[in-house]
């Protein structure tokens, strides 16, 4: 029979070879179709983190696959051996210190860099609630999402608040989102823009991103709001400034005899709660 | 001599009392007035003689059961007797029981029928799926069937492992012939089978749109299907507090004498700690769902802005109890897999205490990350680097359970006999359900995969492939020994194979399907994901005709076949197999004496064991 260090030293090999072959694989084919795409500066940093995330795994993965495989080999009981004991070892001080370390120092990075990331994104996309912790330099353009039972419409507070049902971008801004709800929880989701952010009643939930690139995107609720849920969703637009300047132009000009009937523009509003809906 | 009774108490005439009891309820629940209840004549929506009428009928189930006797006897001042039903027959199975092996038994089947429940809804659902435009299913029945297989699965599964297993085996391996609370180990059981019957009933109230987590204000507005949830997942918190509270009572007062912690098998500490989350997490379950009711009766307004509450607080608490929720799936499975390894490699378990240590590690640090469900949410943004940490945190405790699972079957004599399939199956599967995590607990990355297929695909790795799986390597492991048959092998490989490749081809492609942006419970999806869709569902079909397998198996080999297993099939060193096949009825002669190292598997003298330890007994009673 092989020596028992015979088998450390072969897995250890196997491992390496292993992550060498699958690392170039993770950072240079999968990682840049990681999602959610490149359309927006905070998408593309997703996808790098995504690609990091993978990277980290990496040896782990190919270390435990490895180790299974060969020890279904190895240490198979032989004919004959069924009413044989295995050795009876029950631990090993220096290989649980070994996993304890490389474990702790992934978890560790991976925390400091998530962090990283969503500090220096402003939030990374993600919903960052009322009073965001950072924020982009410069005056973001406001965007009011409201979720509703079942669609999103959007004002534009700097326009007027002039309210629409299509979502409608200039390009080579940063935006700030704010979301918010009329009556159960939504969830904004405008996948190739990076942006989640959950609607509730009462609630400004704000998230940043600065459009990159001319372009439609998809919006879907993603959080379970009722009977049509799952018919929550549309197109947005990013377009240029003069596209914008003309259909937010044009919106004001045919909505404009309907504002008396809109509330005044507000963070978030009172809808009437005595309802019931399925 | 037992007195025959004109009237026994068992299943019948709990059923019987239950339906009495549920129109009584109704009635008297109608009598209920106030003007801010005037809706429910206009809607025909009377949420209030509902909710009385579970209750008064699930006290009739209980009643009719012979739950009462005991308290009105002592009230009465007679003697009751403190054992009921412990004896031989058939008839035993059919009522309020204390022996232990009984009320496993009893979970095992009944609990199975509600899960196979719960999958035939899943196949309804990815029948629904397998076009991304209206199938089969309106908007309100996919997401009923969604939270009804939701709900009932995660409510049923949390006993899953713990019912059958641990109340049939945790006594026998603590040497303590009976649970610490007997006749609350049978209530435990009573109680789901009367929570899985409520929430089917939620398909005669319009069913509820919420999924398992039941977020308000969607919940208060929901029509009356929605109280079938509260009062199931309520029923089902009742039940797992008990049942926490009942094992932890009997691991720390009855084990038997000699029995020191450290020698306790790793199922029996898997048990524990599944039972410190039930335990300290069920109760706000139940708390929630109590302010939940009173939001949608009472006019209360815990979860609603305008009136000084917020979802919030639903969120929040639902998912304080909801994320050690899903430890009190996963540490079971945990529990037995390392069981089982150390059987089946021939070895000792590897790292006893640092296995240990990771089960105490996960449980205490479950209750601290629940706000990585709200990452998007809004809510205490700022905290989220610290959710992010303590998430990712739980990745060590896993990890040890991991390197301990791995470490044994290192130079052992492996049997890939079908509980070791699953077991070994339960290690690759839990890996994919753990890295799929690495992505929901980083925030950036969570902004995508939050509230997709993705992380619907994740829960399903760790439960389905993690739980699921360690429960089916018990099912063939310990089922010839609880009833004195053995399973067949080649029908239990054929099983494992195909729901092992059936299980991966359909959760691995709804991680990419999440990916690439589809959300979770919608009824229609984006066309260009209809290929892939139609692939999962067929996957989905083949991983529940590999249900049907096991059934026949079942059906097969315990009714037809019936071959004898004898003592100890698998040369197991635990306790249980050195008694007969089935256990008898009073478990041991003698309390048995324990030896130190519950695995004594291998010669000491091979090991270079530094000998300062007793030499090995083989861990067998006494006769
Ligand atoms: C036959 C195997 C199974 C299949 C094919 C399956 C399929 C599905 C599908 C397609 C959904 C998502 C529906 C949607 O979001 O639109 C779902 C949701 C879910 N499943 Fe399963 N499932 C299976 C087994 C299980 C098991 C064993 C458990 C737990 C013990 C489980 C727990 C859940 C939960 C908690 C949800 C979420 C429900 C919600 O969104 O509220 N499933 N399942
Ligand atoms: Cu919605
Ligand atoms: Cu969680």
């Amino acid at each position: 029979m092989w020596s028992r260090r015979g088998h450390g030293w072969r897995i250890a090999a196997l491992t390496t070879i292993g992550t060498a072959i699958v690392l170039p694989l993770v950072v240079f084919v999968l990682g840049p179709n990681m999602p959610p795409g490149k359309g927006t500066p905070v998408a593309t940093s997703q996808v790098t983190d995504n690609t990091v995330l993978l990277v980290v795994m990496t040896p782990f993965t190919v270390f435990i696959l490895v180790y299974l495989g060969y020890a279904l080999t190895a240490f198979r009981a032989k004919p004959g051996e069924e009413g044989l004991d295995g050795a009876p070892l029950r631990g090993h001080f220096r290989s649980q210190v070994a996993w304890l370390a490389s474990t702790t120092a992934a978890v560790l990075f991976l925390a400091i860099f998530g962090t990283t990331e969503l500090l220096a994104d402003n939030g990374a996309g993600g919903g960052a609630g009322p009073n965001p912790v950072t924020k982009p330099g410069g005056a973001p353009l406001p965007v009011q999402v409201i979720g509703q039972q079942w669609e999103f419409t959007y004002r534009y507070p700097t326009y007027g608040g002039v309210e629409t049902a299509t979502l409608v971008l200039p390009v080579g801004r940063k935006i700030a989102f704010h979301v918010t709800s009329l009556d159960a929880i939504h969830s904004f989701w405008a996948y190739e823009l990076g942006v989640k952010a959950d609607a509730n009643p009462g609630v400004d939930n704000i998230a940043y991103v600065e459009t990159k690139k001319i372009s439609t995107f998809h919006v879907r609720c993603a959080e379970l709001c009722g009977l049509w849920h799952g018919y929550m969703s549309d197109t947005g637009h990013v377009v240029s400034d003069a596209d914008f300047a003309s259909w937010i132009a044009a919106r004001k000009r045919q909505f404009a005899p309907v504002m008396k009937y809109l509330p005044k523009y507000s963070s978030s509003y009172n809808p009437d709660p005595t309802f019931r809906a399925g | 001599m037992r007195r025959r009774r004109l009237v026994e108490f068992n299943l019948l005439t709990g059923v019987v009392l239950g339906i009495v009891g549920f129109y009584v309820g109704w009635w008297l629940g109608h009598l209920v007035k106030a003007p801010s209840l005037d809706y429910f004549d206009d809607t025909g929506q009377n949420d209030i003689a509902l909710f009385v009428a579970y209750f008064t009928g699930v006290v009739g189930f209980l009643v009719g059961l012979g739950f009462a006797n005991y308290p009105v006897q002592r009230m009465l001042g007679k003697p009751p007797s403190l054992r009921e039903k412990e004896t031989e027959g058939i008839g035993r199975y059919f009522g309020l029981c204390t022996d232990h092996k009984v009320v496993g038994i009893q979970y095992l089947i009944g609990i199975g029928a509600f899960i196979f429940i719960g999958g035939l809804n899943a196949m309804l659902i990815r029948f629904e799926l397998l076009r991304p435009t209206h199938l089969a299913w309106n908007g309100n029945n996919y997401l009923t069937l969604v939270g009804l297989h939701g709900t009932m699965m995660m409510g049923m599964m949390t006993s899953g492992i713990l019912g059958p297993f641990a109340n049939y085996f945790v006594p026998l391996m603590i040497g303590a012939r009976r649970m610490a609370f007997p006749r609350i180990e049978a209530l435990t059981f009573w109680l789901l089978m009367a929570a899985g019957t409520i929430l089917m009933t939620a398909l005669a109230f319009g069913g509820f749109p919420t999924g398992w987590t039941g977020y308000a204000p969607l919940s208060v507005q929901a029509n009356m299907g929605m109280d079938a949830y509260i009062a199931f997942f309520a029923l089902v918190g009742l039940s797992m507090t008990l049942l926490g509270l009942n094992m932890l009572a009997t691991v720390i007062t009855m084990r038997a004498p000699g029995l020191a912690w450290g020698r306790l098998p790793i199922f029996v500490w898997g048990t524990v700690s599944t039972s410190v989350l039930m335990l300290l997490a069920a109760p706000v379950l139940i708390s929630t769902l109590f302010m939940l009711a009173l939001d949608r009766t009472a006019q209360t307004g815990f979860f609603n802005d305008q009136a000084g509450g917020s979802p919030y607080l639903y969120e929040n608490l639902f998912w304080i109890f909801g994320h050690p929720e899903v430890y009190i799936l996963a540490l079971p499975g945990m529990g037995i897999v390392l069981e089982l390894l150390p059987v089946f490699s021939r070895k000792p378990l590897w790292g006893y205490r640092l296995a240990v240590t990771g089960l105490l590690g996960i449980t205490l640090l479950s209750f601290l990350v629940w706000q990585h469900h709200l990452f998007v949410s809004g809510i205490n943004a700022d905290l989220r680097p610290f959710y992010m940490l303590s998430t990712e945190l739980i990745s060590l405790p896993t990890g040890f359970i991991f390197v301990c699972a791995l470490g044994t079957l290192w130079a052992g004599r492996i049997r890939l006999t079908v509980p070791m399939l699953f077991a070994l199956a339960w290690v690759f599967n839990f890996l994919i359900g753990g890295l799929s995590g690495v992505f929901l607990s980083d925030v950036p990355s969570d902004v995508t995969t939050h509230g997709s297929f993705f992380s619907m695909a994740h829960f399903h790795y760790t439960i389905m492939g993690g739980l699921v799986f360690a429960f089916f390597g018990a099912v063939y492991y310990w089922l010839p020994k609880m009833t004195g048959f053995e399973l067949d092998e080649r029908l239990g490989k054929l099983h494992f194979w195909v729901m092992f490749l059936a299980f991966n081809s359909t959760f691995g492609p709804l991680l990419v399907i999440g990916f690439l942006g589809m959300p979770r419970r919608v009824v229609t999806y984006a066309g260009y994901l209809q290929g892939a869709n139609e692939w999962v569902s067929v996957s989905a079909f083949v991983l529940g005709a590999s249900m049907l397998v096991f059934v026949a198996n079942l059906v097969w080999s315990q009714v037809f076949a019936r071959v004898p297993a004898g003592a100890n099939p698998w040369g197991s060193k635990s306790i249980e197999f050195q008694l007969p096949s089935p256990v008898p009825v009073h478990d041991f002669d003698r309390i048995p004496t324990f030896g130190p190292d519950p695995y004594p598997y291998g010669g000491i003298e091979e090991a270079g064991f530094d000998g300062t330890r007793p030499a090995v007994s083989p861990a067998r009673p006494t006769p």
